[in-house]
């Protein structure tokens, strides 16, 4: 099973490499992490995608918990949060097949960002399945590189993850 | 607010954190702050090798609950620290190690005794800096004591560019430290509390496993209040040992693979294991499988250590003196201690005209009475310390539990006498441990460290050889260590008075001899080789 942690950290150099250090250290396996700044630009947010049971998620949980850049850690209902991955896929395309691509990539509402005269390049955005399935719809032509951002991930309403820790996020 | 280097400004918040000794090796690229520390009052004690330096003040940290300090010098000197860095994370122990670092502007470039310390110790520190801006100094070395000595305490390093070091700064101390992702938890939560304290009321046969942890937050006394109230059973780690007097009549022993057969049993036995301030890790454990029928109560202020090895019914992060003293409150008075029979079968130990390391051991117990503070190295001498010497205070067993280092023993026992002059250290080693780090004999001939050290010599690695006898069929490679030294000409080349001990007539006049003797000492041990761990 998959789960999805919304981590707030301090942004310093080498916080990314201590939370990655300790995923290989554990022996836990990671399907995702990306990383970029909050609207403080003191504080990052890491949305990171492990795999594993509730065992897992509990130890990474508190594992990261231990590390001092770490300020807080909260698990994501997918049900309750808008998840999204930007991918850019470069496809093989000649005179024959790009109507059909540019097709495809209308219906599942991508853009193509580039072209030349051997390939397409698209930009999608969405879920973790809908890149999928491109994906595997694009196979045919030839998929030349896909470049993919690792899921981000946000709570919907009016929920927030504050600097400030409180004991049922930890 | 008063201008000086950052060098200068290290040693002052050394003087402002308490800091009166500190451990190290100087090199080139630490020499400011070494110049810094000239006209300090603060003692430096220059060791031999850089590992020994993170050991001493281990020894020292564990002696006096204060944080220790070490320093070394860029490249070679601060991978030197690793091992002792190591230790102290496996161990809890307030550590602030201070490294030098090349110049600024040549990080990265692969420059002479240049290494990446602070990638290379992330996995066993509890937090580390490279310091690139001169004007974090202070802030980051007060945040350094404080995250080394609150809630689970462990090694923090920090590591200076020498360009850094020598940097003019406005020197002011912050009054308070803020670290937003740090918040130790030392208060446990009161429901858990009250689940505890009817779990263990409603208990049958509850044991306590008390560890570090318990002697790390001066639980000692809170523990006993509760297993005399309750007549709980007590078994220990490794590290917990001295958690309560090892004659008290509660206690059962060390548990574990190297443990004591009744501490085994009664864990077995149990219907309630209360775990304190201990991670049950492997060799703990044993053979002892956890089953469903018993349930868990973890206290611990480290909340990845509950649930990490062991499922929890009931984990209560928090500090164990705290949280202890809270069930104290609420648990009522008990009649029955259920491990009676368990502890009425301990072991007998055979008695004849040889030489056993349990005989020294006892008789250093009864010739001290306790009184002593005891560093170990690791191997078989480890364990028989652990199962026969009498331990009567929290603190005054002091051993390389978790990361099982050789040669930690020595360093240690210096940096314990350095913190406790007024008490009698006594360092028990073996031939294979005492041979990783006996150039800290230099340390103790230069600074006239009256430790006393029992050698248990019999010219193997003892604890691999046994290994091999009962697993490989007496396939024994790379465990004899002949060739080793004449350890008393070895001792009187650094200075140190010695005996060699081989049989039993002469134990006691032995031990009086080391006793009474004024200064450092040291007492060989001629030991059988097949001198089993666990008789």
């Amino acid at each position: 099973m998959k789960y999805t942690l919304s981590v707030l950290v301090e942004n310093h150099p080498g916080v990314l490499s201590r939370v990655a250090g300790l995923f290989s250290r554990r022996g836990f396996n990671i399907d995702s992490l990306a990383v970029g700044v909050t609207e403080d630009p003191t504080i990052s947010r890491m949305t990171i995608v492990v795999n594993g049971d509730d065992y897992i998620v509990e130890q990474v949980t508190k594992q990261l918990n231990k590390l001092i850049d770490v300020i807080k850690i909260k698990k994501l209902n997918p049900k309750e949060a808008v998840e999204r991955e930007l991918a850019l896929i470069k496809v093989n395309a000649n005179s024959q097949t790009r109507s059909d691509i540019i097709q495809i990539t209308e219906i599942f509402r991508a853009n193509i960002v580039d072209v030349s005269k051997e390939t397409l390049t698209i930009e999608i955005s969405g879920d973790e399945d809908k890149i999928e399935a491109l994906i595997e719809l694009l196979k045919q032509y030839g998929i030349r590189e896909v470049v993919r951002t690792g899921l981000i991930a946000i709570e919907r309403g009016n929920k927030v993850i504050s600097k400030s820790k409180s004991e049922e996020d930890e | 607010m008063a201008k000086m280097t950052v060098a200068r400004a290290m040693v002052e918040v050394l003087k402002s954190e308490g800091v009166e000794i500190i451990f190290g090796i100087p090199g080139a690229a630490i020499y400011p702050f070494y110049d810094a520390l000239y006209s300090s009052d603060i003692k430096h004690v220059l060791v031999r090798t850089e590992q020994a330096a993170v050991h001493e003040a281990s020894g020292y940290a564990r002696t006096t609950g204060k944080v220790g300090v070490c320093v070394a010098t860029s490249g070679p000197g601060a991978t030197n620290l690793i091992t002792g860095i190591a230790t102290a994370y496996m161990d809890s122990v307030p550590i602030v190690a201070i490294t030098g670092q090349v110049n600024s502007s040549l990080i990265g470039k692969d420059v002479f005794q240049e290494v990446d310390i602070t990638g290379a110790t992330a996995p066993f520190t509890k937090h580390n800096y490279l310091v690139k801006d001169p004007k974090k100094i202070v802030r980051i070395l007060k945040e350094a004591f404080y995250i080394a000595s609150t809630g689970r305490r462990g090694p923090v390093l920090i590591d200076v560019p020498i360009d850094v070091q020598m940097q003019e700064i406005e020197f002011e101390i912050p009054k308070e430290i803020d670290i937003p992702g740090y918040k130790p938890k030392e208060k446990g939560h009161p429901l858990q509390i009250k689940r505890a304290v009817e779990a263990i009321e409603n208990s049958k046969r509850p044991v306590v496993c008390s560890g570090g942890g318990v002697i790390a937050s001066g639980a000692s006394e809170e523990l006993r209040i509760l297993v005399e109230k309750q007549k709980i059973p007590v078994i220990s780690t490794l590290m917990g040992i001295g958690c309560i007097p090892t004659d008290h009549p509660y206690y059962l022993g060390m548990i574990g693979s190297h443990g004591q057969k009744e501490a085994n049993l009664a864990l077995r036995q149990a219907d309630l294991l209360i775990v304190i301030g201990a991670r049950l890790a492997d060799r703990a454990l044993g053979d002892t499988k956890i089953t469903d029928n018993m349930k868990i109560i973890h206290i611990d202020i480290d909340p990845a250590e509950i649930g990490k090895n062991v499922d929890t019914n009931i984990p209560i992060v928090g500090d164990a003196k705290q949280v202890l003293s809270e069930i104290n409150k609420r648990i009522s008075e008990r009649k029955d201690f259920w491990a009676y029979e368990i502890k009425a079968q301990k072991k007998v130990l055979p008695d004849d005209d040889k030489l056993h390391p349990y005989d020294v051991l006892k008789e250093i117990s009864r010739a001290y009475n306790g009184d002593y503070i005891i560093t170990t190295d690791v191997g078989q001498h480890q364990i028989w310390a652990a199962h026969n010497l009498y331990i009567k205070k929290p603190g005054t067993f002091i051993t390389s539990g978790g990361l099982g280092t050789m040669g930690y023993g020595i360093p240690a026992a210096i940096g314990a006498k350095f913190g406790r002059p007024d008490k009698e250290v006594i360092s028990i080693t073996g031939d294979g441990s005492f041979q990783m780090l006996l150039q800290e004999l230099a340390t103790i001939k230069r600074e006239q460290v009256p430790i006393k050290i029992v050698l248990f010599n019999n010219t193997r690695l003892g604890m691999v050889y046994e290994l091999q006898k009962k697993r490989c069929t007496g396939r024994f490679i790379a465990t004899c260590l002949d060739g080793n030294p004449d350890f008393m000409i070895l001792a009187k080349a650094y200075g140190i008075e010695s005996m060699r001990l081989e049989s039993k007539e002469k134990l006691k006049e032995a031990i009086e001899i080391m006793k009474i003797h004024d200064g450092p000492f040291l007492l060989e041990v001629v030991t059988s080789p097949d001198e089993p761990t666990i008789p």
